[in-house]
């Protein structure tokens, strides 16, 4: 098996008395799918967090990029090495317009220094056409867009820093059907450019559409490891819950007369 | 209201059509004049209301105080007009900086008379050369703006919090410094005073209308092109012609009034200068669109990989240096420095032009030329006030006041505007 192109092992990271997570391991392979699934509170968005460079882990772990160590403890440092993440919250400036946010922090530059708006724009028009994206006007402050279209404003600056893996932090939470539907697109184009995708989502359907593996953490430690195509539905949810006996089970089953037994797993 | 601004369809639902690159969607098609005209007025109602209001307010200051007396509009007032708004300009500059930030730097009086301070002791008391004594003024100028960026950006302090404390403190520093004399007279012709006492012979000031108009012309041109060639939306020649032409007017008709009297003044031109280059740096550089950046959304920046803190010391480090400057020119124009030299209005007032320019308290919206428009409204009703007799600072700061709030007042109703047709509420 080829080297993975991220890899964690035994990340920890403690916020005051909290351990939010405890001896994580977790990698992402070339051209994978990977869901990231757990409870509120799990340690998801940590887990990504600590990957993008917006927290540092604790002392002990270890972070492989293609096999070799290295220390991610910037936001620029995780740019550097290829890893883009989208936050659910977006992390869009509304002041500034479309081609301004698509290319933050990685503005192009032309003779003595000053921006290249015409080839930052250029490329902005080439990237929103090949997502198959379209709107009216890239000048515009992106305050004025609706919310699918700042999630694909989003995606897309994700993708000119051309990065190997993406991180996407409940990409279709808050979107209609259709626009769900080319975010998943999106994303199996993804992965059909051998990039790597982290797959954040509360949304089974999303995750069995798309995914190839999900990764569960639970209580901040790792509860699982799938194929998701040979994993039924149920044994997710169970891991996720920490119970086979788990009120989403229950209801399949028809059998709940039995008390939880998911309280106590602490 | 039949005509909106480019909103796109009903959010969030729906797959959005491949489209050609003029999206039919799209109204602000410009073609011609009929076509300018009315994208301003959907500009307006939307209000995006630009300098708009600003020039308009200029207008009806110059028809108030030249029908209550005629040698408003006269060469030597205008003139004058140019060389006493230098000063407050240069620190409204600053303050425009920190505004875009989404802060307030409330010490740059007390930085200026400081400045001001040191640049007479260094000068008079121990024979500096003036111009190592005004080097020192803006170095300690600089300084002074790290210690306030890296306590309020490494620490955490708000910058309200630190910046008072600068207010209190340099200013304590400032009468310290000047303890002995209270003022401190500097030469009357040396190169302090020529800084306020320099105007330009007539050619030079056209050079400088032609140099400007040449470089704005071939840059405007050059980018246009680039747009054209690279298939994207650009500007017709007509319009860029059409801005261009407005532009020439307003340098000529200044110049040449100018002119009848001294010609353009060096404390002027340092003043324009500062905005220019400011508005280079703003709109053209990595830098200035870090800053708008961290002004819109400073986590949006952090992640982008933007060092928020780095910028913000930087911004109160160019805030307080150009207050220094401004602290030169009053020391320039008083042909001395005293312990009351920026303890006065000049913080409310470079505060005040810098939001009657159109600058927004929140953070990441205006632009430097506020800093002009600001300076220009403030200079003209304290110059028209002073043409008055009877009339005295009471009745100045009440003016003043108004027409701050009408500012405020506009803006608050423009970002409405802006919200309801979709254009960023910040």
């Amino acid at each position: 098996m080829s080297t993975p192109v991220l890899e964690l092992s035994g990340i920890s990271k403690t916020f005051g008395a909290v351990r939010a997570l405890d001896e994580v391991d977790f990698h992402v392979d070339e051209g994978e799918v990977v869901a990231l699934l757990g409870d509120n509170g799990a340690g998801k968005s940590t887990l990504v967090k600590v990957i993008a460079g917006a927290h540092t882990a604790d002392v002990g772990g270890g972070i492989a990029w293609d096999g070799d160590d290295v220390t991610i403890a910037t936001p620029a440092d995780a740019q550097r090495l290829g890893i883009a993440t989208i936050y659910q919250d977006l992390a869009l400036c509304d002041n500034l317009d479309i081609v301004g946010n698509l290319f933050l922090g990685s503005e192009r530059l032309h003779f003595p220094g000053t921006l290249d708006e015409v080839e930052m724009e250029r490329r902005s028009w080439e990237l929103l056409d090949s997502l198959s994206v379209s709107i009216p006007d890239l000048r515009v402050p992106v305050a004025s867009l609706s919310g699918g279209q700042r999630q694909i404003i989003a995606i897309a600056r994700s993708l000119l820093g051309r990065p190997r893996v993406v991180m996407l932090d409940e990409p279709t939470a808050a979107l209609g059907v259709a626009q769900t539907a080319q975010v998943l697109d999106l994303i199996e184009r993804l992965r059909d450019q051998g990039l790597g995708v982290v797959l954040i989502s509360h949304n089974m359907a999303d995750v069995r559409a798309v995914a190839d593996r999900a990764s569960v953490l639970r209580l901040g430690r790792n509860a699982g490891d799938f194929s998701v195509a040979d994993t039924s539905y149920e044994e997710i949810v169970a891991a996720i819950t920490g119970a086979s006996d788990n009120p989403v089970s229950r209801r399949s089953t028809r059998a709940g007369q039995e008390p939880l037994a998911t309280e106590d797993q602490r | 209201m039949s005509q909106q601004t480019p909103v796109a369809e009903d959010p969030g639902q729906g797959t959005v059509p491949p489209a050609p690159r003029r999206d039919p969607r799209l109204l602000s098609v410009i073609t011609g004049p009929s076509g300018w005209w009315s994208a301003i007025k959907r500009n307006l109602r939307s209000g995006e209301l630009g300098a708009a209001p600003v020039v308009i307010g200029l207008i009806l200051i110059a028809i108030v105080f030249q029908s209550l007396n005629d040698r408003f509009l006269s060469p030597q007032n205008l003139s004058n007009l140019t060389v006493q708004i230098a000063a407050i300009g240069l620190m409204t500059t600053g303050v425009i900086m920190v505004l875009l930030l989404g802060e307030i730097d409330l010490s740059i009086g007390s930085v200026a008379g400081l400045s001001a301070g040191i640049l007479g002791v260094t000068v008079m008391r121990h024979g500096f050369p003036e111009w190592a004594g005004i080097l020192t003024a803006l170095g300690v100028g600089l300084l002074v703006g790290l210690v306030h960026g890296v306590i309020f950006a490494r620490i955490g302090v708000p910058a309200f919090v630190v910046t008072l404390a600068g207010l209190l403190g340099w200013q304590g520093l400032h009468l310290f410094l000047m303890a002995p004399d209270g003022t401190i007279n500097t030469r009357s012709d040396g190169l302090i005073a020529a800084l306020t006492q320099t105007y330009f012979v007539a050619w030079i000031g056209w050079a400088i209308v032609a140099l400007t108009l040449l470089l704005y012309a071939g840059t405007v041109l050059t980018a246009e092109r680039r747009r054209r060639s690279a298939g994207l939306p650009y500007k017709p020649l007509s319009e860029v012609l059409l801005r261009a032409g407005l532009l020439a007017l307003a340098l000529v008709v200044g110049v040449w009034i100018l002119n009848q009297h001294k010609g353009v003044s060096l404390a002027f031109l340092i003043f324009v200068g500062a905005v220019v280059v400011l508005d280079l740096v703003l709109r053209k550089t990595r830098y200035g669109r870090m800053v708008y950046a961290v002004g819109g959304n400073a986590e949006a920046a952090r992640r982008a990989g933007i060092n928020v803190v780095l910028i913000r010391i930087s911004v109160f480090g160019i805030a307080s240096t150009l207050a220094a400057m401004g602290g030169i020119m009053l020391v320039s124009r008083n042909i001395a420095a005293s312990t009351t030299t920026g303890g006065g209005s000049e913080l409310m007032m470079a505060i005040a032009a810098a939001v009657i320019g159109g600058t927004s308290l929140f953070g990441g919206r205006g632009n430097a030329y506020s800093a002009l428009l600001g300076g220009l409204v403030l200079g003209a009703i304290t110059s028209g006030l002073l043409l008055l007799p009877n009339v005295d600072t009471s009745v100045r700061f009440m003016i003043t006041a108004a027409v701050l709030l009408v500012a405020v007042i506009l803006d608050a109703v423009s970002r409405r505007g802006r919200k309801t047709h979709a254009r960023g509420g910040a």
